[in-house]
């Protein structure tokens, strides 16, 4: 498999099934791990870094869950691919600065992938369709017993998992959920929300990663402490939080459809008649957009498309993406033209 | 009024900084204005609200100089070094920073004992120690009850988990 096969398939935690899919998009765990007593990356030479990568790569084609996935140098793919990688979820932000000593691999169903050299040696991703993060622990946990039979990690009785960002040490872990809560910012009730999800140790950030807003109405939420608390004890306490916003969320929608239906369903109905026709448009307006076609699809009001190719168009519609399916580079105006072009074959307008 | 850093488009957002004690001010355009407030944020990252808090605890004067020397023999790094980057430089950098580690983490995590997993092998080698402290409190109530064969025994078998011990930690 390679990177170009990704083109023409959609990873499988973006089926849009699982618990809560209405409204939780996706559950996300994340591990950090260090070799023992070698220098975390940024402080590593290039000979400590190469060594990192060997080690980890060695150990990694080994595991079952990543047997026949993809391994990739980021020195040898260029930048439009790495950007790909990113509008992927599959590498951050950072990862994709210096390609230097860095390597990604990524399992055939893209729900489990590695960063070796990000911020820590290993950064260990896994995905679930829906409100699942116990099935994602699970495969995570799998795969660290795996990984730690082979190679010693830095670890210390006293601090756990040892990082390079005292913020993450501990477990090393970082569990998320990407949530779609539109109508709880229509009726401006999302600020009090975020709120308090801060004052209970957890943070929130947009679809597209760290540092960026949230766009489409779409909230990753994740755990800040990762000290302290038992594996099991993080991912419950998210667990319970995220359960009582789901159901804000679902009482806000009831709600809206019993005080404002009209309102609402011709919302919902020009989203969708814009997408299905417009000749130019920009990934900002796409991205609102959809979101509301998407609430449309949730609702019952919109009947003829399903979650899972709402979920292919938010991936889909991102720069590189077109770029990639276009076989070249293109301008932003050429973009914004191919972007409402696909997205009118998506939804099915010849 | 024109915006101060394209000189195109009307100047509609104020801003003041304070640099050093150093007021300056400028007129920017909306575009301006969001593309500086882009920047100010990332400068604002992570690593620098850590340098920010890394001094937490440690009461200032001469002391704090020598801390900042404070070097880990594993990697080299300096905890002044930390305090720069915000990232340490390698595991044993925990145990070299330890004292000032202390309260830094206590503040971001409200802990400071981890109770997750252990990996694997830290486990067995745990529990190996363990059995090496349960024979040595034999041993020593074997000798106050002079049975000096059974405490014979009993230092050779602590002296064979200790080389076991020992083995695996050159292997690692």
């Amino acid at each position: 498999m390679n990177l170009d096969d990704l083109l023409v398939r959609l990873g499988e935690w973006l089926k849009g099934e699982g618990p809560n899919s209405e409204i939780v998009m996706s559950s996300r765990i994340r591990l950090a791990r260090n070799l023992d007593r070698i220098p975390f990356t940024h402080w590593a030479d290039k000979k400590e870094k190469e060594n990192v990568l060997e080690a980890l790569k060695n150990a990694l084609k080994e595991n079952e869950f990543l047997q026949g996935g993809i391994f990739l140098l980021m020195k040898e793919i260029d930048e439009l691919d790495r950007v790909f990688l990113l509008e992927r979820h599959l590498v951050s932000h950072e990862f994709i600065q210096k390609p230097d000593s860095k390597a990604v691999v990524i399992s055939t169903n893209e729900v489990v992938s590695g960063m070796i050299n990000e911020e820590d040696h290993l950064r260990l991703q896994v995905m679930q369709s829906g409100f699942n993060l116990r099935g994602a622990l699970d495969i995570s946990q799998r795969i660290d017993q795996f990984l730690s039979e082979r190679l010693n990690f830095a670890f210390s009785s006293e601090w756990g998992y040892l990082t390079a960002c005292p913020t993450n040490v501990g477990t090393g872990l970082r569990a998320s959920v990407m949530l779609h809560l539109p109508v709880l910012v229509f009726t401006k009730q999302i600020n009090k929300v975020i709120q308090a999800i801060t004052r209970l140790g957890l943070t929130a950030r947009g679809f597209y990663g760290e540092g960026t807003e949230a766009t489409g109405n779409f909230f990753q939420i994740s755990n800040q402490v990762t000290l302290g608390q038992r594996e099991e004890d993080i991912v419950d306490n998210l667990e319970r939080i995220i359960r009582q916003v789901v159901e804000y969320e679902q009482n806000a929608r009831q709600m809206v459809m019993s005080q404002e239906r009209e309102r609402i369903t011709d919302r919902i109905r020009r989203a969708y008649g814009i997408l299905k026709n417009a000749y130019i448009i920009s990934s900002n307006e796409t991205i609102e957009l959809l979101s509301q076609v998407r609430l449309g699809v949730d609702l019952g009001i919109i009947k003829d498309i399903d979650r899972r190719q709402l979920n292919e168009l938010f991936i889909f519609i991102q720069p590189a993406h077109l770029q990639k399916l276009e076989g070249k580079k293109l301008t932003a105006q050429q973009r914004d033209v191919k972007r409402a072009q696909l997205i009118r074959s998506k939804l099915g307008v010849v | 009024m024109l915006c101060d850093i394209c000189g195109k488009k009307q100047a509609t957002v104020h801003v003041t900084e304070i640099i050093n004690n150093q007021i300056s001010e400028m007129h920017l355009c909306e575009d301006c204005a969001r593309e500086k407030s882009i920047q100010m944020e990332q400068q604002f990252g992570v690593s620098d609200l850590l340098a920010g808090i890394a001094d937490l605890g440690t009461p200032l004067g001469e002391k704090t100089k020598e801390e900042l020397k404070l070097k880990c023999d594993n990697c080299g790094m300096s905890y002044e070094d930390f305090k720069k980057i915000g990232r340490l430089g390698c595991g044993e950098c925990y145990d070299s920073f330890r004292k000032n580690l202390v309260p830094l983490l206590k503040r971001i995590h409200g802990s400071i004992q981890h109770l997750g997993k252990t990996p694997l092998k830290i486990v067995k080698e745990v529990k190996r120690k363990s059995e090496i402290d349960i024979l040595k409190e034999k041993l020593q109530e074997a000798i106050q009850r002079e049975e000096f064969e059974e405490a014979a025994k009993l230092r050779d078998k602590i002296r064979e988990l200790e080389k076991k011990n020992q083995k695996r930690k050159e292997e690692r």
